[in-house]
C-alpha cells in the first residue's frame, strides 16, 4: 500500500532551528550577553587569531630563509665584518625567545626595528607612505562601487526574463574581459592611450592630482566589472524571487519596488564582496605603484623583498595584515547590524 | 550530450585550438625564431614597429616579437609548475584534512580560513622573500601561495561527497579511510578540481607577469612576458608596443586557460545544456494569436474578473514558442469562491497569475477579453488603475517563506497598500496593518509588526500574506496553492482564516490546488485543469456525482474516503490520462477544448 508522504513542512524546520536558536540564546543569557555582544566578541577572537598567525609568520620570516637570512640579504661579496653588524642589527645574535618577545613588545611599542637597507626606523617609513598607498586604494574603491551599482541594477532590470538578449550579451561579454585583464596590464593600455598616444595625462609620477587619474582608473575598472557582474546576477535573482512579486502585486511605484523591495535584497552580496575588493585593493596597488612609480606602501614592498630586507618587510605584511583584517572586521559587523538575518543569532 | 557535440561548442573549439597554438610556439619557439630573438644589433637598437620588425627592438637590437614568442616556453613551464605545486600541495592537504578527527580538522579549516583571507599577491611577496627574487624562488612563492585556496576546494569537495550515501554505504562495509578516498571521492571530485585548475593556471599565469614585472621572479640574461614587459614600460613614449606585445602575449594565454576551464565546465553541465535543447524541439506554434481584442463593454455588474480564451505560450531556444495554457475562460462572480485543480504543469497557477495580471514578460500572453472590476487588463493601467487594482486585488502564493520579503519588517510590508494607493498616513496605515494582522488571529499584532518574516513561523507568515490581502479593501484574492507548503494542521488554520477573510471583506477567491478534497470542501465551483485547458467545471458539492471528465473521474476516484476499501491499494490515475509532458510535440494544439466556463 502506497501512502504520500506528507509535504514539505516549513513549520516543522522553523520549530526546529527555533528550537535550536532558543537554546543558543540561553547559552548566551547565562554568560550574561546579548547575541550582538556575543557575535562581536566571537569576531572579535577571531581577528586575534588571525593577527597572531600573522605575527608569528612575519616573526619566522628569517628562520624560514634557507641557510644563512644575513649572508642571503647581503650577498657573498659582504664582508664578516658587515655581516656580523648586521646580524647584531637584526638581534639574530640573541636567543629565539628573547627574539620573540622583542619583537612582540616592539609591535605593542610601535617599534617595528629598523630597515637594514635604509637605516630608517620602519615605522617611519611606514608613516609616510601609508596616506598614499589607502588614498589610492580607497579612490579605487569609492569609484568602483557607486559606478557599479547603478550599473548593475540597470543591467538586471534591462535584460530581465530575456529580453534584450543582444545587450545583455554585450554587457556579459565586456565585463568578462575587464574582469580578465589584471590591472596593471590594463595600465600599461590606458598609459600608451591617455599618456603616449593622447598626452592627455601623466604616464608615471606622483604630486599633482592629475598623477592620481590613471592609477585610480587601472585600479577601479577590474573590481568594478566585477561588482557589476555581482550586483547584476544579485538583482536578477532577487527580481525574480516570490516577495517581488508580491511588491508587483500590490501594483507599487517602480521606484519603490526597485529601491525599498529589492535594493535591500543585494545589499548583502555587495557589501561581501565590496570588502574582498578593498582588501584585494591593497595588493593591486603593489602592481600599480610599481606602473606609475608611485612612492606609496607597495613600492617600498617590492624593493624591500628585492633587497631582503627583512624589517621592512615583516613591518609592511603586518601593515597590510592589519588593513585586510579590518576591513573584514567593519564588513562583518556593518552585514551584522543591517541585515536581521545574519550570522549574529547562529550559534 | 554525446562526445562529438560536446566538444563541437565553440568554447571547446577555441579551448582546444588555443592550446594547441600555445603548445606548438611553446614547443617550437626556441628552435624557429631563437636566432632572431637572440641576434644583436647595435645599428638597429630601440627601433619603433616596422615590417621587418612588428613590435621593434630593444636597447641590443633583438626583435620583440621573436623574444615574446621565444619566452612563451619559459613563461608556460613556470606558470605549469607553480600551478602544479599548488595543485598538488592543495589534494594532499585538502585531502588530509578531510580525514582527520574533529577536532584538528576545525583546527586546520580554520587556518586555511585566515589564510585564504590574505590577498594572494601579498603572499606570494611574503614567500619571494624566503626563496629569493629567481624564477625558481617564484615559482615556488607563487605555487605556496596557491596551496590554501586549493585545499580548501579539494577539503569542501571532499567533505560534500563523503557525505553522500555510497560513500557510507562503502564505510559500512567496511572500507578504510584511504580506499575510500581513493575509490569513492577522488573520481567524484574530479571535474570540479580540473575546472579550478585550469581557471588557477590563468591566474598564475598573471601573478608570474606581476612578480616578474616587480623584478621578482625571472632574471637577466633569462626573460619571460613579465620581465619584457617592465624593460618595454621604460621605454613606452619610444615604442609602447615594446610593453603592449608582451602584455597582449599575457592577456591572450590567460584567456585560452580560462577557455579551457569553461570547455571542462561546460562538459560537467551537458546534462542541462540537453534537456534544454530537447525542450526547443517541441512544439513550436505562432504567437500570432492576437486576433479579437475586443471591448466588451459589459458593465462590472456581478462578475468581479473575468478573462476569455486565455493563451500564454513562452519563448523557446530556437525562436519557437511552446504554448503552456491553452484557451481557458475563466469569470469570478461577486464574492465567489472558485477552485482550480489540476496537477503540476496543468497551467493552474499561469491562469491565476495572468489573472492578476502579473505574469512576467517573458510569458505572451494573449486572450479576447480580460476585465476585472471594470478594469480592462489588457492595456496598460492608468494610475488610478493601478490603485485600485493594489487596493482591490490580493494575492497569496504558494511558500510563505518566500513571499515575504526578508529584507523589510511585516508592518512596512503590510502598511504599503494603504499608504501608497489609499493616501493613509503613516499611522493610519499602521493601525489598519495591525488590524489585519489581529483579524488573520496574530496575537499582539502592533509588536508583531515591528518583526521581521524570519521571526514568524510558516503558518503566521501565511496568516501575514492574507493579512496583507486585507489591508487594501479586496474584491478578488487569487490565492495560488497558499497551504501546499504547510503541514495538515497548519494548512487547516490557514484555510480557516482564508474563509474567514472572505466572510469579512466579501472577496471573490480564486484558489489554486493540486488537492481536490480540500478545494472541494472551500469552493462554490471547481474547475480541472489538464494540459493547459479547462476540461470541466463542477458544482463543489456535487463532484463525486457530476464529474463527466474521465480525468476528473481520475482524480475524484483517488480520494479515498470511509468507505474505501482498506484491503486494496488506491487508485492511481491511468496512464494514459497522466498530463502530457510538457515538452510532447501535440498535433491537437488547437481543437477539442472540451467545456467552457
Amino acid at each position: 500500500m502506497t501512502t504520500t508522504p506528507p509535504l514539505a513542512t516549513a513549520d516543522v524546520v522553523d520549530t526546529t532551528t527555533a528550537a535550536l536558536a532558543a537554546r543558543a540564546e540561553e547559552r548566551r543569557l547565562r554568560r550574561g550577553l546579548t547575541p550582538r555582544t556575543a557575535f562581536l566578541l566571537r569576531r572579535l577572537g577571531r581577528l586575534v587569531v588571525s593577527l597572531a598567525v600573522v605575527i608569528m609568520a612575519s616573526f619566522l620570516l628569517m628562520y624560514l630563509v634557507p641557510g644563512d637570512p644575513v649572508r642571503a640579504a647581503l650577498g657573498q661579496s659582504a664582508t664578516p665584518e658587515l655581516v656580523e653588524a648586521t646580524r647584531i642589527q637584526l638581534g639574530l645574535d640573541k636567543s629565539m625567545p628573547e627574539q620573540f618577545l622583542r619583537f612582540i613588545g616592539g609591535l605593542f611599542t610601535g617599534d617595528l626595528g629598523t630597515s637594514v637597507r635604509l637605516q630608517r626606523p620602519v615605522a617611519d617609513v611606514i608613516g609616510q607612505r601609508f596616506p598614499t598607498t589607502l588614498l589610492l586604494a580607497v579612490l579605487a574603491f569609492v569609484i568602483a562601487v557607486v559606478g557599479a551599482l547603478p550599473a548593475g541594477i540597470g543591467a538586471a532590470v534591462l535584460a530581465r526574463s530575456g529580453r534584450r538578449r543582444g545587450l545583455s550579451m554585450a554587457v556579459s561579454a565586456v565585463l568578462g574581459i575587464l574582469i580578465a585583464v589584471p590591472s596593471f596590464l590594463l595600465a600599461v593600455g590606458l598609459i600608451s592611450l591617455f599618456a603616449v598616444r593622447l598626452g592627455w595625462l601623466p604616464a608615471a609620477g606622483w604630486g599633482a592630482p592629475a598623477d592620481a587619474v590613471l592609477p585610480v582608473i587601472a585600479l577601479a575598472i577590474g573590481p568594478m566589472a566585477y561588482l557589476v557582474r555581482i550586483v547584476q546576477v544579485e538583482m536578477l535573482a532577487v527580481l525574480d524571487t516570490t516577495y517581488m512579486t508580491t511588491a508587483r502585486a500590490k501594483r507599487l511605484p517602480r521606484r519603490l519596488i526597485h529601491l525599498r523591495h529589492a535594493l535591500p535584497n543585494i545589499v548583502t552580496a555587495t557589501l561581501t564582496v565590496g570588502g574582498m575588493i578593498l582588501a584585494g585593493l591593497t595588493a593591486a596597488t603593489v602592481l600599480i605603484e610599481a606602473v606609475f612609480a608611485i612612492p606609496g606602501l607597495g613600492s617600498i614592498m617590492v624593493s624591500s623583498v628585492g633587497a631582503k630586507d627583512y624589517p621592512m618587510v615583516q613591518g609592511v605584511v603586518i601593515v597590510y595584515a592589519l588593513i585586510v583584517l579590518g576591513v573584514n572586521l567593519v564588513v562583518d559587523v556593518i552585514l551584522a547590524t543591517i541585515d536581521p538575518r545574519s550570522s549574529i543569532t547562529e550559534g | 550530450m554525446s562526445p562529438r557535440k560536446r566538444f563541437l561548442n565553440p568554447i571547446a573549439i577555441s579551448a582546444i585550438a588555443g592550446s594547441a597554438l600555445l603548445l606548438f610556439v611553446a614547443v617550437a619557439g626556441p628552435t624557429i625564431w631563437g636566432e632572431a630573438a637572440t641576434t644583436t644589433d647595435v645599428s638597429s637598437r630601440l627601433l619603433g614597429a616596422s615590417a621587418a620588425h612588428p613590435f621593434g627592438t630593444d636597447e641590443l637590437g633583438r626583435d620583440i616579437l621573436a623574444r615574446v614568442l621565444v619566452a612563451t616556453r619559459l613563461t608556460l613551464l613556470l606558470t605549469l609548475g607553480a600551478t602544479a605545486i599548488a595543485l598538488c600541495g592543495g589534494i594532499v592537504f585538502g585531502l588530509v584534512a578531510s580525514i582527520l578527527p574533529k577536532h584538528p580538522r576545525r583546527l586546520f579549516t580554520g587556518l586555511l580560513d585566515i589564510l585564504l583571507a590574505f590577498p594572494w599577491l601579498l603572499m606570494v611577496l611574503f614567500f619571494t622573500v624566503i626563496w629569493g627574487a629567481t624564477a625558481t624562488g617564484a615559482m615556488l612563492a607563487i605555487g605556496f601561495a596557491g596551496i590554501p585556496s586549493f585545499a580548501r576546494l579539494v577539503y569542501n569537495l571532499a567533505a560534500s561527497v563523503s557525505g553522500r550515501d555510497y560513500v557510507r554505504a562503502a564505510r559500512v562495509v567496511g572500507v578504510g579511510p584511504i580506499g575510500v578516498l581513493l575509490r569513492h571521492v577522488l573520481p567524484n571530485i574530479a571535474n570540479p578540481f580540473f575546472v579550478n585548475a585550469a581557471a588557477t593556471a590563468s591566474v598564475t599565469l598573471l601573478s608570474f607577469a606581476g612578480l616578474s614585472f616587480l623584478g621578482l621572479g625571472v632574471q637577466a640574461p633569462e626573460y619571460d612576458w613579465g620581465r619584457m614587459l617592465q624593460e618595454g614600460i621604460l621605454r613606452i613614449y619610444v615604442n609602447p608596443l615594446a610593453a603592449l606585445g608582451p602584455g597582449l602575449a599575457v592577456v591572450l594565454a590567460g584567456l585560452v586557460f580560462t577557455m579551457v576551464s569553461e570547455a571542462v565546465a561546460g562538459s560537467r553541465g551537458a546534462g542541462l545544456r540537453a534537456v534544454r535543447a530537447r525542450a526547443a524541439g517541441a512544439v513550436t506554434i505562432s504567437a500570432r494569436r492576437r486576433e479579437l481584442v475586443a471591448e466588451t463593454g459589459e458593465p462590472a455588474g456581478d462578475v468581479v474578473a473575468e478573462i476569455r480564451d486565455l493563451r500564454i505560450a513562452f519563448a523557446t531556444a530556437d525562436g519557437g514558442t511552446i504554448e503552456r495554457v491553452r484557451g481557458v475562460d475563466l469569470t469570478v462572480a461577486r464574492g465567489e469562491v472558485v477552485g482550480i485543480v489540476g496537477e503540476s504543469g496543468s497551467g493552474k497557477s499561469l491562469t491565476a497569475m495572468a489573472l492578476a495580471g502579473l505574469l512576467g514578460d517573458d510569458a505572451i500572453v494573449t486572450t479576447s477579453a480580460h476585465t476585472f472590476a471594470g478594469i480592462d487588463m489588457t492595456r496598460a493601467p492608468s494610475p488610478a488603475e493601478r490603485a485600485r487594482l493594489g487596493v482591490e486585488l490580493g494575492m497569496i502564493f504558494q511558500d510563505p517563506l518566500t513571499s515575504l520579503n526578508p529584507a523589510l519588517t511585516v508592518g512596512r510590508q503590510l502598511t504599503e497598500v494603504p499608504e501608497v494607493h489609499m493616501g493613509m498616513r503613516p499611522k493610519e496605515a499602521r493601525a489598519r496593518a495591525a488590524d489585519a494582522l489581529d483579524a488573520v488571529g496574530i496575537p499582539n499584532a502592533a509588536q508583531r509588526l515591528k518583526q521581521y518574516p524570519h521571526e514568524f513561523s510558516g503558518g503566521m507568515r501565511q496568516r501575514a500574506m492574507i493579512g496583507m490581502a486585507m489591508t487594501g479593501r479586496p474584491r478578488l484574492i487569487v490565492a495560488d496553492e497558499p497551504t501546499t507548503a504547510l503541514d495538515v494542521t497548519v494548512q487547516r488554520q490557514v484555510m480557516g482564516v482564508l474563509h474567514r477573510a472572505q466572510e469579512e471583506t466579501g472577496a471573490a477567491i480564486v484558489f489554486i490546488s493540486h488537492d481536490i478534497a480540500l478545494v472541494s470542501a472551500f469552493c462554490d465551483r471547481v474547475i480541472v485543469m489538464k494540459d493547459g485547458r479547462a476540461v470541466e467545471t463542477l458544482d463543489a458539492r456535487r463532484i463525486r456525482e457530476d464529474a463527466r471528465h474521465p480525468y476528473s473521474k481520475a482524480l475524484i476516484a483517488c480520494l479515498p474516503d470511509m468507505n474505501s476499501d482498506r484491503t486494496r491499494p488506491l487508485p492511481v490515475i491511468p496512464p494514459e490520462l497522466v498530463p502530457e509532458a510538457l515538452d510532447e510535440t501535440h498535433d491537437d494544439a488547437h481543437d477539442d477544448r472540451e467545456v467552457t466556463v
